[in-house]
């Protein structure tokens, strides 16, 4: 589904990260691991199209990340980005309004089921300010679900989220995975997200610019001989 | 990165989002424009019509004082219709939008730029231009000069108050020596130039607010150079035109 090869990275003489190689498969959950500054979120805007890369390719289903036209993914935001002044489903509306020629009854309808899905029936007409974090997440998800892209970008979903909304979102977000069959890409150094979600992941480091480990986090956790992959996976260990 | 934030990559995305709307009228967000026009027009009428109503009252005390010497208290409503048409009531409009709507646009596209919303709006498909720099544009392009005429109106009521009740003049001599000194010339340039005070102060804020960083700091200095570099621009634009008018014999 993706194809990275040979990515760097950066800004003006800064190089952020370098000659990335990976590829992520079709229907696969697929995390991107780092601690604070490893480049996790810079390499997700540049999947996304939002980051220009120094050098490399970026291919999408065999094109490079569109600039123009339809989105090909949905993305959910640290903060779930909603628009504030709009209401729920007017979020969830704006995509379909801009790219299909769905009447204003079907659009209700998609939008309807797209905040059932993430189990916001009901909130249609709250406003993003009305709602809780775990919520605007809901509805972001929902917002990038409207015009059932076949990837799904998610940064940081259980950031600032209680253990209880976040163990809440990550079964949201397998839940949709397994129902719908979509490509998942999730940014995320929360342990219990990872193993209750991602079934591959690569994990960045920020003083080598690159990918230290790769592989299913289960095995990574169990069996990887680097220290900071360790250190990653176990934190109390190294605390003690 | 791909940023609409700074000055040249700004005029030259604008350049560019500009010949789309032509091209696809439809592609811009008209359907925010009611609501960006009652906010920067209706809700700001109160402040632009007492700056004004007072304006007009102090030039016209000022000139009364200096006209009374030489027994010319009538030329009191040539020189406060004049200056309020061609200067002082587009200038003080254009002051008051700037510090009113421009801030408003910059904190809350600034706010938007550092809560992710301007990078959703381009996942999305849609271009921040078309969604959110052009709805301002027009909405100041077509407000400014509609408050400056009622700013006019309200500005030379003002100097009628102190005509008729410090220099014993009518409200019927006053009307009539206003309309002989003013031109629709007058009327028309002061409303002219608030056409582009209204393109520079929607297109400063909203460049402003799209290179706000760093969260709530961030967002409040992209504000205040918001409005800074608006007032700057607008005392420009207007020594421009004086020019100008000036060199064209108007």
């Amino acid at each position: 589904m993706i194809e990275v090869e040979r990515l760097t990275l950066g800004y003006g003489d800064t190089v952020v990260l370098e000659n990335l190689d990976f590829t992520v498969p079709r229907g696969d959950v697929f995390a991107i691991l780092g601690g604070s500054g490893s480049g996790k979120s810079t390499l997700l805007r540049a999947l996304i199209g939002l980051e220009e890369p120094l050098r490399g390719t970026i291919r999408i289903a065999g094109a490079p990340p569109p600039r123009e036209g339809p989105p090909c993914y949905g993305v959910l935001f640290q903060s779930g980005a909603l628009f504030g002044s709009m209401t729920l489903a007017e979020n969830v509306t704006l995509p379909l309004a801009k790219w299909t020629n769905l009447d204003r009854t079907a659009m209700d309808t998609i939008v309807r089921s797209k905040l059932r899905l993430v189990g916001l029936e009901g909130f249609e007409n709250h406003l993003p300010a009305e709602i809780s974090g775990g919520m605007k997440k809901r509805a972001g998800i929902a917002r990038a679900l409207a015009l059932d892209p076949p990837l799904l970008f998610l940064d940081e979903p259980s950031a600032g989220l209680d253990p209880v909304t976040s163990a809440e979102l990550d079964d949201l977000i397998a839940t949709l995975n397994a129902s719908l069959g979509m490509t998942t890409i999730v940014v995320t150094h929360e342990l219990r997200s990872i193993f209750a979600i991602a079934r591959h992941c690569i994990m960045l480091d920020g003083r080598t610019h690159g990918i230290i480990a790769r592989g299913e986090p289960a095995a990574l956790r169990d069996g990887s001989a680097d220290p900071q992959v360790r250190a990653f996976f176990n934190p109390r260990s190294r605390a003690a | 990165m791909l940023s609409e934030s700074h000055g040249l990559d700004f005029i030259g995305d604008v350049a560019v989002a500009g010949a789309r709307a032509v091209r696809a009228p439809f592609s811009i967000n008209w359907s925010d424009v009611p609501r960006l026009v009652e906010r920067a027009g209706a809700d700001s009428l109160p402040i632009v019509l007492v700056i004004n109503f007072l304006v007009g009252l102090v030039t016209a005390f000022q000139a009364a004082v200096q006209l009374k010497q030489f027994g010319a208290n009538i030329f009191v409503a040539d020189l406060v219709g004049l200056s309020l048409t061609r200067e002082l009531a587009p200038l003080m409009t254009a002051i008051i939008v700037a510090g009113r709507s421009g801030a408003a646009f910059s904190a809350e596209l600034g706010t938007m730029r550092v809560s992710e919303e301007i990078d959703a709006l381009r996942t999305l498909g849609l271009d921040p231009y078309g969604f959110l720099v052009f709805p301002r544009v027009v909405t100041l392009v077509l407000v400014l000069p509609l408050l400056t005429i009622l700013a006019d109106v309200i500005g030379i009521a003002g100097g009628l108050l102190v005509a008729m009740l410090g220099l014993d003049i009518t409200s019927n001599a006053y009307l009539i020596e206003t309309q002989k000194a003013l031109g629709l010339w007058d009327v028309f340039s002061g409303c002219l130039k608030t056409v582009f005070f209204g393109l520079g102060i929607a297109l400063i804020a909203c460049q402003r607010g799209l290179a706000a960083r760093g969260g709530a700091e961030g967002v409040g200095r992209a504000t205040t150079s918001a409005v800074v570099t608006s007032l700057f621009a607008i005392v420009v634009v207007d020594a421009i035109f004086t020019v100008l008018f000036n060199a064209f014999g108007r």
